[in-house]
């Protein structure tokens, strides 16, 4: 085998360049054309209060999103993110009675236990992630369920009213700290070592095993961390709702994660984490959403326009990783 | 041994003309011409990166040659995929069984053209009885309904074999096919090569088995370097000369006094600062020991497929064993584990640098950094500031052409990319490393400057193993060579006795019989004795 | 040092007997396929009698075991076509979506007859089944993804026609159509016969026909199977057209049965019948799988499903909990199984 056959079978190079330059810039380029189309055609669409709407309301997929993608950067897939948020939204109704903190503390680590399983089927037992993660979708959401005991719950208590509608400064406290989780998941990416296991795992893992990265403790934290984001969105959406409802919340996340990720240009073939791009993502199709429903189309509507965009975006990185 | 072999230089069956290819700017085959005759058995050897694969993957379709054409049956012909060179009557045995374990001998044997009766559903009793009567021709009686997965290695080869040779095919690719094969396996399999040959059928069979050339084959083709540098009947040559073909220079050249790039005196009386013993692992290495004091190079020669890379993963930890214990400085090593190996200075520059060196969607400093990052950040965090004070030095010494420390790594050529692996080791600054084929595949420039660079760390007090498909690399670099022949030790070199021709010569050797297939028709297969003709 | 050629000469190695420890690795692979074959039966009459001991005729009657078999029919017809999905190397997440399409389609539909209550479904559903199998085949893209986008888009389709979900269409019950969901022959119902037809003759395709056979090789080794020069593409796009087309079917039975279409049946339907088909023995990394052990797997989660409901103070939730479960130890005990059986 020499070395060199791998660039052999190349495509024609402009189809790979075209790809190439959308999978990188497109997302910002789709996101300015649409916030150029909103101003011109969307009435109050600059309203303080509408940006402030997008905003709240893309904060549980952008928390996702960002584990997701450093899932996604290892080459792996977490498809339980739905069913954990449901899982810590009924835990933190089902705990409210020990107060707040106590209940966060204990979704919180309801979203890493989850992870922690995850972790340990894909990097102890060899599970395939998809598998791993798709047992735990099955199993979370009737997990969450029984929590709850099937019911929505509503939520009162003035810490989380406090953390679901105040303000800051003018900016939403959800939003805040969707920006705290994306500052230290930037951080994590480009400033740690865990970052560049992160990435190397992806990009080669023989070579990242040959190189003495620690391929399980790595993969284990990545779930971990999946998982624990997870739950917190799961709260941050509780909170911002004033109500648990298991069989609701979260439902299809996973999809508007993975989403966010691929359109903002991380390969689902590993080896790279884009946070801005991420982030960007996230709002594009929130942003979607919202014109499409601000111009009087229907709620189907918008789903079968983020089918076609989802669809879109993985067909234009597959051009991309074949070329 | 039969009457159709090739007696007369007939017509040729299948043949490529001044044949090359390249990838990105790398040649793998330059201007290679190769001819194949009906009924005969034609070994194609050679190292890694000499060209055997590009060249059987253009003449079986996988690839398109850039100069020179392919004929076959005397006919110009392109094959545009594999399915072509197929349907024409050229098939390929993998190395890797190609067939589905989980489905039975019988579906293996005809998957995709199975025998169905009027309602379209498969007649399995027809297909049970074809598959017996063709496994039959083999002298293999097994019950063709059980999953292919419960027979041995050997009855799944041949099976791979009887489903690829359909009665109107005439040309058989065999890439390493006995690597994993029981002896008794391999006895089989010669008789089935044998029958191939009865039926005219011309086969070409790799191997790194000089037994299995001088025992089976007729002709014998080298390559080197993407170039042929010898072809004739296996007869006319000695295992000395060929070995001497395939590891560089004819043997006339050898004998001259030797030249080395590393020319130094080891302490004799120093400890061994890496002592590895019994090394076993079944089918791949047979009690491999190996010692290396501090500075002193230690060459592991041998051919490809002779256990020199399973032997240094197995010493790094990245090759499961059954026995045999590592010591580094005394004091014994978990074995399994690079990152012990790594902590206990040990460094290992792996043989394919692609698909386990280079994480190619990284940056060259992330590249160089990362085995020593756990030493280069505090509480985890990383500064690239601080990276950039070890990675700019180092890109400067090693004389990396890369634009910058961010530029991608799968952007460099694959000199630098074997610069960056050194690179990555030396970061660690580790007591003892281990280079599997570190000039593999790169251009003249690059390859003196990395011989230069392993003299000047043994200088320096490094030890190392070093791995080379060439031989003059290994002579020259060495203190000491250890030659594995067959996943075992054949012998040791001092520091006296370091030459080709001794190196050359224990490996031609023959014995070690008990690894080896035993002789098929009673002929003892001596070294320069060839039972064929 | 010296020229030591005699160094590791014993070339013996330490294995005594290979052939004694190959034929023990041959009895333990044996006790492992047949585990593998056969668990989810074993799991289901071990179930069943213990039902029956402690429910007595509430559980063990007639009609109980009728109500159980009709459950099982919807989530069977599914699970056929999501077993050669996943015997394939595939998987399938836009199931439970196009149920719920083709229901609303049918229901939709009946306003213009039978026929179009009918064909309407299915088309709609095979059309994209088979959009789903040339993403993945030819544009080569993950089978997940592709089939989360369809699941999407399915759902916001049967929205669509339904006016968001706020109209609920009838089939008329003069219709032929609804026969399909409510007619019976011979005391059986028809979905549960249709079910069986199916089952039957998806046992038949995946281990008598070359098709099978093709789409078992290529879940089993894709690169090995396009060595042996099978149509990849075709084999995979077909597999996810049946797919949809039997999602689609499943959807019709739901309406006619029902004699409504509604928009929001089959969520998560898509989990469950993955479920049933991996408890049924099928590897979720494809390359093995049976349509009997699907069978098994389907009829295993409907009977816990009603045990569950037997006990009345389980909350029917338990049975998602106990799918997961069940999923989570059955790919642990493949992936051992499969270790001891070299796969």
């Amino acid at each position: 085998m020499t070395a060199t056959d791998l660039t052999a079978g190349r495509r024609p190079m402009a189809r790979a360049d075209v790809a190439d330059w959308l999978a990188e810039r497109g997302v910002y380029v789709g996101l300015l054309l649409l916030i150029a189309f909103n101003l011109a055609f969307t009435p109050r669409f600059a309203d303080a209060d509408n940006i402030r709407l997008q905003f709240v309301q893309v904060v549980p997929v952008a928390i996702i999103a960002l584990g997701m993608a450093l899932v996604i950067g290892t080459k792996g897939i977490d498809l339980s993110v739905g069913s954990v948020m449901a899982i810590s939204s009924a835990l933190l109704a089902l705990f409210l009675g020990y107060g707040p903190v106590v209940a966060i503390v204990i979704a919180l680590v309801g979203g890493a236990a989850v992870g922690l399983l995850n972790g340990v089927l894909i990097s102890y037992f060899g599970i395939q992630p998809i598998v791993a993660t798709l047992a735990l979708l099955v199993g979370g959401r009737g997990l969450a369920l029984v929590i709850a005991q099937g019911r929505l719950t509503e939520v009162f208590d003035p810490v989380l009213a406090t953390i679901g509608s105040d303000r800051l400064v003018g900016i939403p406290i959800v939003v805040l700290i969707a920006v705290g989780v994306a500052v230290v998941v930037a951080v994590l990416v480009t400033r740690t070592t865990f970052g560049r296991y992160v990435v190397a795992i992806g990009g080669n893992a023989d070579a990242s095993f040959l190189a003495g990265v620690p391929l399980r403790r790595t993969l284990l934290s990545v779930y971990v961390l999946s998982g624990v984001l997870a739950a917190l969105a799961g709260i941050v959406q509780t909170a911002r709702l004033s109500a648990s409802d298991p069989s609701f919340v979260g439902n299809l996340i996973e999809l508007s994660a993975i989403t966010a990720v691929v359109v903002g240009g991380t390969p689902l073939s590993g080896g790279r984490v884009r946070i801005l791009g991420t982030l960007a993502g996230a709002m594009l199709m929130q942003l979607i959403g919202a014109t499409l429903i601000s111009h009087n189309l229907p709620d189907s509507a918008t789903r079968m326009v983020q089918a076609a965009i989802i669809l879109g975006a993985v067909f234009i990185q597959r051009q991309r990783t074949q070329a | 041994m039969s009457e159709e072999k090739a007696d007369a230089p007939s017509a040729t069956v299948l043949e490529a003309e001044e044949v090359s290819k390249r990838f990105a700017g790398v040649v793998a085959l330059d201007g290679v011409s190769f001819a194949l005759r009906p009924g005969e058995v034609h070994a194609l050897v050679g190292e890694n990166g000499a060209g055997k694969s590009t060249l059987i993957k253009v003449l079986t379709g996988v690839y398109q040659p850039d100069h020179g054409r392919i004929l076959y049956r005397g006919d110009p012909v392109t094959f545009a995929r594999p399915l072509d060179a197929q349907a024409a009557g050229i098939s390929t045995i993998y190395q890797e069984v190609n067939l589905i374990p989980l489905l039975s001998v019988a579906r293996n044997l005809f998957l995709g053209r199975e025998p169905t009766n009027r309602l379209g559903l498969i007649d399995f009793r027809r297909m049970h009885r074809d598959a017996r009567a063709v496994l039959e021709r083999y002298g293999i009686s097994v019950d063709v309904g059980r999953p292919l997965r419960e027979l041995g290695l050997g009855v799944q080869q041949m099976v791979a074999i009887a489903r690829a040779v359909s009665a109107d095919h005439r040309v058989v690719f065999m890439d390493e096919p006995t690597s994993s094969l029981e002896p008794r396996e391999v006895k089989r399999l010669f008789d089935v090569v044998d029958l191939l040959r009865r039926d005219g059928v011309a086969v070409v069979y790799v191997s790194h088995r000089l037994e299995e050339v001088f025992r089976l084959c007729d002709r014998v083709t080298v390559l080197r370097d993407g170039r042929l540098v010898h072809t004739g009947a296996v007869a006319d040559i000695s295992r000395l000369e060929l070995v001497s073909r395939m590891l560089g220079r004819a043997v006339a050249d050898v004998a001259r006094a030797r030249t080395r790039f590393n020319d130094r005196h080891t302490d004799k009386r120093s400890q061994a600062i890496l002592r590895a013993t019994d090394l076993t692992r079944r089918h791949v290495l047979d009690h491999v020991s190996v010692e290396a004091r501090a500075g002193e190079v230690v060459g592991l020669a041998g051919l490809l497929g002779s256990g020199r890379s399973e032997t240094a993963k197995a010493i790094y930890g990245a090759q499961a064993l059954d026995g045999g214990t590592v010591e580094v400085q005394g004091s014994p090593l978990r074995l399994g584990s690079p990152r012990a190996a790594l902590s206990a200075g040990l460094a290992l520059i792996p043989e394919d640098r692609k698909a386990e060196g280079i994480i190619p969607s990284l940056s060259v400093r992330d590249n160089i950094v990362l085995a020593a990052l756990p030493a280069m950040s505090r509480l985890g965090f990383v500064s690239e500031r601080q990276q950039d004070a070890v990675v700019r030095p180092l890109i400067a010494r090693l004389r990396i052409k890369a634009s910058s420390p961010d530029q991608k790594v799968s952007e460099l050529s694959g000199g630098n990319q074997q610069k960056v692996l050194l690179a990555r080791v030396l970061c660690l600054e580790p007591r003892i490393l281990i280079l599997d084929d570190p000039t593999r595949g790169i251009d003249v420039g690059a390859k003196a400057e990395i011989q230069t660079l392993i003299s000047e760390l043994a200088d320096q007090g490094m030890s190392m193993l070093l791995i080379s498909s060439e031989l003059e690399e290994v002579v020259e670099g060495s203190d000491a060579i250890v030659v594995l022949r067959d996943g075992a030790v054949v012998g040791r070199l001092g520091p006296e006795e370091v030459n080709q021709e001794a190196v050359m010569s224990l490996i031609a050797s023959a014995g070690h019989q008990a690894e080896g297939p035993a002789p098929s028709g009673g002929t003892d297969a001596g070294a320069n004795t060839h039972d064929g003709d | 040092m010296t020229t030591t050629t005699g160094d590791g000469d014993p070339a013996s190695i330490a294995i005594a007997d290979p052939d004694q420890a190959e034929r023990a690795a041959n009895r333990r692979e044996r006790v492992a396929a047949v585990l593998q074959r056969a668990g989810a039966f074993v799991v289901l009459v071990v179930v069943t009698v213990l039902a029956s001991l402690i429910f007595g005729t509430r559980f063990a009657s007639v009609d109980n075991f009728r109500n159980i078999l009709e459950a099982s029919s919807f989530l069977g017809l599914v699970a056929v076509g999501m077993t050669f999905v996943i015997v394939g190397g595939g998987i399938d997440l836009s199931v439970g979506s196009l149920l719920a399409l083709a229901a609303v389609l049918a229901a939709y539909g009946s306003q213009y007859g039978s026929l179009v209550a009918i064909a309407l479904p299915l088309g709609v559903c095979g059309l994209i089944g088979l959009i789903n199998g040339l993403l993945i085949a030819r544009a080569r893209m993950a089978a997940f993804i592709v089939t989360l986008a369809t699941l999407l888009f399915a759902r916001g389709m049967a929205f669509a026609v339904s006016n968001e979900g706020n109209t609920i269409f009838h089939v008329r019950e003069d219709l032929a159509v609804t026969w399909l969901g409510q007619g019976s022959v011979a005391g059986l119902p028809v979905p549960i016969i249709i079910a069986g037809v199916a089952l039957l003759l998806g046992w038949v395709v995946l281990t008598r026909t070359r098709y099978g056979i093709a789409v078992t090789a290529i879940g089993s080794s894709e690169d090995a199977a396009r060595l042996m020069g099978l149509p990849i593409a075709r084999v995979k796009t077909v597999m996810y057209l049946v797919s949809g087309l039997l999602a689609g079917l499943a959807g019709l039975l739901v309406a006619a049965r029902s004699a409504s279409g509604q928009s929001t049946i089959g969520v998560g339907f898509e989990l469950q019948a993955i479920a049933a088909v991996v408890i049924g023995g099928t590897l979720l990394t494809g390359g093995f799988g049976s349509m009997a052990g699907t069978l098994a797997g389907v009829l295993l989660l409907n009977v816990i499903n009603n045990v569950i409901n037997q006990v009345g103070t389980l909350s029917s939730y338990f049975q998602q909990v106990v799918s997961g479960l069940f999923l989570v130890i059955v790919v642990l005990v493949q992936r051992y199984l499969s270790r001891e059986q070299r796969l």
